[in-house]
């Protein structure tokens, strides 16, 4: 509960705000003059029934699909991201569902991946500092939380609980401003789902902003600060997990029972 | 090639001493696991040193300076090209026109010095770019254009083949200055030029594989195109200098090659892709990318030359020697996939 204390302070200044977006497929109307807002500091979820509009929405946000409508500022600038890279290079990380690792290149080396470590610069044949990304790489996975036995392993024979880690720790370094975590434990098994969420714990405790999407409403009231609910590519509201019953949450993504949904609201 | 050859053996020498270590842990697990990144590789060493024994044993000739010191010539072309090969199997590509690309440069290069009066070096160096050059068109199909590598090059293998006979009119390119002749049957001291060209090549792509940018993405690349995509690495450009550095060492090969037989020969080569790609393969290249190490490819390319030495000397039918290398091909790939699916499921379980 200290945590929400200090989110006031910043609440000045959100570190996403989405005005009015819209998207449209064919003739499927995927999203809806939809707003969205997180703070600095803030983890929030994005829950919906499958075709919500969830995916479409990340995807606006972190450069993959382009809105017909609307628009959105992310640390304090308005943006118009042509491209997973160029939402990258203005510090929004995304670790998509299929994590986007090298299985034959080792936990040091992942981690790094398009942003290595140089000793000196030639081009493509520019040499590795090794060494350095290690030390770094250590580091890295300590502030996360992330528990890797041998650095100098390869992705290939680990646990899909290490390899989320690995992603996870992956988008927290480098500086990011915003971390998009997509179903992040949709494959786990338990225990790796409850390291996973460990790990999530941890990026609050160090002040990451983190939105992301979940099926998991157990999850969801664990993990995060406030719960945004599409609903067929609208949304419907937002809720503080911590004054807000499961219940509510279900009715608003399922529309099923409004009524007991506005008798908490 | 001996240190490579060291490193594995030296690990297995520890396995055997301290057998008490298992209990322990920690370490061993980890070596264990190190260990099976290099098993296919010891596999391909071990194949190497049993023929290597048995062909000493079963041939007296086969232990002699003179012997050896023409497989390792036989050979340098082969690993050279291998090593090239490998980086561009790591990046899940294959490439058919090596020995069309080689044969092209030998020819051209050999044609610069008779008919140009060009200097043997400077013949030779252009020689290597006309490698080079077949090579950037290949990279560029494949990183730009996006044909799918085995299609770019089978083209490309065609391609360089036919201008090999147009250029010379199917005839071999004789009246190559002698200075050239110290490339392929020079000697420094006891070692043969070839072998000194080998080692370059043999150090500099080690280099390259393992500790520049180029190597780190061309296995990232071969590993997952995708995330290497999403991660900012540009991944088309890289592509085509991969093939690029293909193509000078089928050009470096190809020169070297028309040194050995002081003539440029344009049927050099037929069939060098496939040895190349079984070397790259038996030492540890997996055809899906991802996987390859120069000291495989030397193992490989050595490996097959000691088949065809030694059945040469223990006069096996000629023919007999493809058949034991595509034996060899299909065991080494087999353990191969063997391996991977125990680490898998090792992954499971845990």
């Amino acid at each position: 509960m200290e945590q929400m204390n200090s989110q006031d302070a910043s609440v000045t200044e959100p570190m996403l705000k989405v005005e009015g977006i819209s998207k449209r497929f064919g003739g499927v109307q995927a999203l809806q003059d939809v707003d969205l807002q997180v703070d600095t500091g803030e983890h929030v979820a994005l829950v919906g029934d499958n075709g919500a509009g969830k995916s479409t929405l990340v995807k606006i946000l972190t450069g993959a699909e382009h809105a017909d409508d609307g628009s959105f500022w992310f640390a304090g600038e308005e943006r118009h991201f042509r491209s997973p890279l160029e939402a990258r290079r203005h510090g929004i990380e995304t670790v998509y569902q299929t994590l986007a690792l090298a299985d034959h290149l080792d936990v040091v080396a992942n981690l790094f991946l398009g942003r290595e470590r140089y000793l000196l610069r030639l081009g493509p044949f520019s040499v590795l500092n090794r060494a350095a990304m290690k030390t770094e790489a250590r580091a890295l996975l300590e502030r996360t939380g992330v528990q890797i036995p041998d650095l100098g392993a390869m992705i290939m024979g680990m646990s899909g609980g290490q390899r989320q880690g690995v992603a996870i720790a992956r988008a927290a370094g480098w500086g990011s401003k915003m971390i998009v975590l997509d179903e992040p434990t949709a494959a786990l098994g338990v225990q790796e789902t409850a390291k996973v969420e460990e790990i999530i714990h941890t990026l609050k405790d160090q002040g990451v902003t983190v939105l992301m999407v979940s099926h998991n409403l157990r999850q969801v009231f664990d993990l995060v600060d406030t719960i945004w609910v599409l609903r067929h590519g609208r949304m419907v509201g937002a809720r503080k997990a911590a004054e807000v019953r499961p219940q509510e949450i279900v009715s608003m993504i399922t529309g099923a029972d409004d009524a007991s949904g506005l008798e908490f609201a | 090639m001996s240190s490579s050859a060291g490193r594995p053996d030296g690990r297995t020498g520890d396995f055997g001493k301290q057998p008490g270590a298992a209990a322990v842990g920690g370490p061993w697990g980890l070596v264990r696991r190190r260990l099976a990144d290099v098993i296919s590789q010891v596999a391909a060493l071990g194949a190497l040193l049993v023929i290597f024994v048995l062909l000493s044993l079963l041939s007296p000739n086969f232990l002699t300076y003179n012997n050896l010191s023409e497989v390792v010539v036989e050979a340098a072309v082969t690993a050279i090209i291998a090593i090239g090969m490998t980086l561009v199997i790591v990046t899940a590509g294959i490439d058919l026109s090596v020995g069309g690309i080689a044969a092209l440069a030998g020819v051209l290069g050999a044609m610069l010095m008779v008919d140009a009066h060009l200097s043997w070096p400077l013949a030779t160096v252009v020689g290597v770019l006309i490698g080079g050059a077949a090579g950037l068109v290949n990279g560029g199909l494949v990183g730009w254009v996006k044909l799918a590598p085995f299609i770019a090059t089978l083209g490309m293998m065609g391609v360089a083949r036919g201008l090999t006979f147009v250029s010379t009119g199917a005839v071999a390119v004789y009246g190559l200055p002698v200075g050239f002749n110290v490339l392929g049957q020079g000697y420094a001291g006891p070692i043969p030029i070839p072998a000194i060209c080998l080692i370059g090549v043999i150090v500099i792509f080690g280099f390259i594989f393992t500790r520049t940018k180029l190597g780190r993405y061309s296995y990232a690349i071969g590993s997952n195109h995708e995330a290497a995509r999403l991660m900012g690495i540009p991944a088309s450009r890289y592509l085509v200098l991969v093939y690029v550095l293909q193509g000078l060492l089928a050009g470096f090969g190809g020169m070297i090659a028309a040194s050995r037989v002081s003539s440029g020969q344009p049927n050099f080569g037929v069939g060098l892709e496939l040895d190349a790609i079984a070397a790259a393969v038996i030492g540890g290249a997996s055809l899906f990318g991802g996987q390859g190490t120069v000291s495989g490819a030397i193992i490989g390319a050595f490996l097959i030359q000691f088949i065809r030495n030694g059945s040469v000397l223990l006069n096996v039918n000629i023919y007999w020697q493809d058949v034991i290398i595509g034996l060899v091909v299909w065991i080494a790939v087999s353990w191969d996939q063997f391996r991977r699916q125990r680490i898998t499921e090792r992954a499971h379980v845990t």
